[in-house]
């Protein structure tokens, strides 16, 4: 027998493409569950069909509304905040002249990504905490006294977005300022011999030329407007802030695994999984339509 | 020189220069000073820290938090545990992800097209927790080390920037001349195109390293047995679930305990310090890394 002409490259791909077709796409073959009774004689796939009802019964559930409002909640005030935040420092440090202290602003801002999740929940808890937090004694000072911030149901989604920001804000510059760095030189001399002060030619040369970046990371974002960071939540979460820190993920660790109502779990999951899809779809083709950069 | 066209003529630009001068110290400042107060609040007495007596040094300075740390069976092992996951993790990682990498890269294989496409799908769509966690039951998985290292095997985004490195930055005409010499695609890839990428070896192995070390899900759905458990698990219980430190402080607050919490704050700070400290350390060395990874990965994407 002869091997197929590229056999090395194919044999270079296997190891890849197995551990891929395993553990990505059996789960999603798995995803039939949302739609089958779960039975642990049956396994996985030889559950009775029972089509819609599992949605239906979310749909149905008194949680239904809570949670998808915990959700969006989280999600969209993270994706704003956390959309504006790295274009604004990225303009902020493009603008610092001495290279040494440039360097310096980055090291900095991007340190905190790589601090994980729980590390962070953890500086929350110790900054936060009601009796000798650092950051509550602040808000002693400024006047805001008596606030629990973790356990109260108005203050957990500005905690979570702002120490969001505060841990990606700066990795998430770098992006813009690669674009920065490519900017054309001869437009700043164009301008400046046109009189432009610099705040200026940040606003007409600089936030122009973060434009497609700007679309290409807005569709990305907008595919996962439904998944909160599932970790960071439920690290969070506490029995005082509940009611507004419940979301679709936290739910479907909850009941699933928790509890072990595997199709109902499943179908909430694939029912957050197709929202998702929708949106990116759906910005992809609005970006494309406005100003023609989309992802495909 | 950029700097020439960012120089101040006007009382405008100078205002706006003492503007922007003022940002970056508040920015810098947010940033750097929580971290900081971490570090003194770690060696410093718990009393004075809990009273808001330590601002900028630290004060009545001991090891008390780190002693206990030291004696603490678990961290030790959630240590280990989690250097050998990372360790394995990572190593098997780039074995699996440089070669598909390179055979995606090459131009006269025609189905690489619809590879990708079979790689870049998961990125978008997935099964979801309960039948990936029916799976790992299925081909035992759970409770089982070996959960921290197979699964995630490919990144599909690190596959992406490797992919786009190799056909950027190695040069094709090395190719035709190896080609022409009768080399096979496992020699040049071996000999040729590896040797001429560290940089983006390094840059995804950083990645993935860090996505080990810091990977906390794994273990908290995965794993049963606390023995296994990596040290995110072991953080989350000792920081966030207040539980029982071995020195006996520790516990849950309120104003019966506050003297047994101040000593857990302590040790919370230290266990902060212990377990971010490899990557602290090690982040000013290789931060250019992380950062040529992104620009790989922005241009390509």
């Amino acid at each position: 027998m002869r091997l197929p002409r590229h056999w090395q490259l194919w044999a270079m791909l296997a190891p890849a493409i197995a551990f891929v077709g395993v553990f990505a796409y059996i789960p999603m073959y798995g995803i039939q569950l949302a739609f089958r009774k779960f039975t642990f004689q049956n396994g996985l796939t030889g559950g009775e069909w029972v089509g819609l009802k599992y949605f239906e019964q979310f749909f149905e559930s008194p949680l239904f509304w809570t949670l998808m409002r915990n959700t969006v909640t989280i999600s969209l005030a993270t994706l704003v905040v956390g959309f504006v935040a790295p274009i604004l420092l990225a303009l902020i440090v493009n603008q610092v002249v001495h290279a040494g202290r440039k360097r310096f602003m980055q090291t900095a801002t991007y340190l905190p990504h790589f601090i994980s999740t729980v590390v962070i929940v953890g500086m929350l808890q110790v900054f936060l905490s009601p009796s000798s937090g650092l950051l509550t004694r602040l808000a002693g000072l400024a006047g805001v006294t008596d606030v629990n911030f973790l356990g109260d149901t108005s203050t957990f989604v500005p905690v979570y977005v702002i120490s969001d920001i505060w841990q990606h804000c700066g990795w998430n510059s770098i992006i813009y300022l690669a674009a920065l760095s490519r900017v054309d030189t001869q437009l700043y001399e164009a301008a400046k011999i046109d009189g432009a002060s610099r705040l200026k030619l940040v606003r007409h040369v600089d936030v122009p030329a973060l434009v497609p970046t700007m679309v290409v990371l807005l569709i990305l974002s907008m595919g996962g407007v439904l998944s909160t960071g599932f970790e960071k939540v439920l690290l969070m979460q506490n029995t005082l802030n509940l009611p507004v820190s419940e979301v679709i993920s936290t739910y479907v660790y909850k009941i699933g695994i928790l509890s072990s109502q595997f199709s109902y779990s499943t179908a909430i999951g694939l029912f957050n999984t197709l929202i998702n899809f929708v949106f990116l779809v759906v910005t992809n083709q609005i970006a494309k339509r406005v100003s023609g950069t989309s992802l495909w | 020189m950029v700097a020439t066209y960012f120089r101040n003529r006007t009382p405008g630009d100078l205002a706006f220069s003492a503007v922007l001068a003022a940002l970056c110290v508040l920015i810098l400042a947010a940033v750097i000073y929580p971290v900081y107060f971490v570090v003194i609040a770690s060696i410093s007495d718990s009393t004075l820290v809990a009273t808001g007596q330590v601002w900028l040094w630290p004060r009545g300075v001991n090891l008390f938090g780190y002693e206990q740390i030291l004696k603490d069976e678990r961290i030790w092992n959630g240590y280990l545990n989690t250097l050998l996951y990372s360790g394995v993790g990572t190593a098997l990682n780039l074995c699996v992800t440089l070669p598909a990498a390179f055979a995606l890269s090459r131009r006269e294989f025609r189905p690489r097209k619809a590879i990708m496409v079979f790689f870049a799908v998961t990125m978008f769509f997935q099964g979801g927790l309960i039948p990936t966690y029916m799976l790992y039951r299925d081909i035992g998985l759970l409770d089982n080390w070996l959960v921290f290292v197979l699964p995630v095997a490919v990144n599909v985004y690190n596959l992406i920037i490797a992919r786009a490195f190799f056909e950027s930055s190695v040069p094709e005409e090395l190719y035709e001349a190896a080609a022409i010499d009768g080399i096979s695609y496992f020699g040049y890839f071996l000999k040729i195109a590896v040797p001429l990428s560290k940089a983006i070896i390094s840059v995804i192995g950083l990645y993935y390293l860090v996505q080990h070390w810091n990977d906390f899900f794994t273990g908290l759905v995965f794993i049963r047995d606390y023995d296994k458990q990596p040290l995110q698990v072991v953080l989350r219980d000792i920081l966030l679930s207040n539980q029982a430190f071995a020195g006996g402080a520790g516990g849950a607050g309120g104003a019966g305990t506050s003297y047994a919490q101040q000593y857990a704050d302590q040790i919370k700070y230290g266990v902060i310090i212990v377990s971010t400290l490899p990557v602290i350390v090690l982040y000013p060395f290789l931060q250019r890394y992380f950062e040529k990874g992104v620009m790989i990965g922005a241009v390509k994407g």
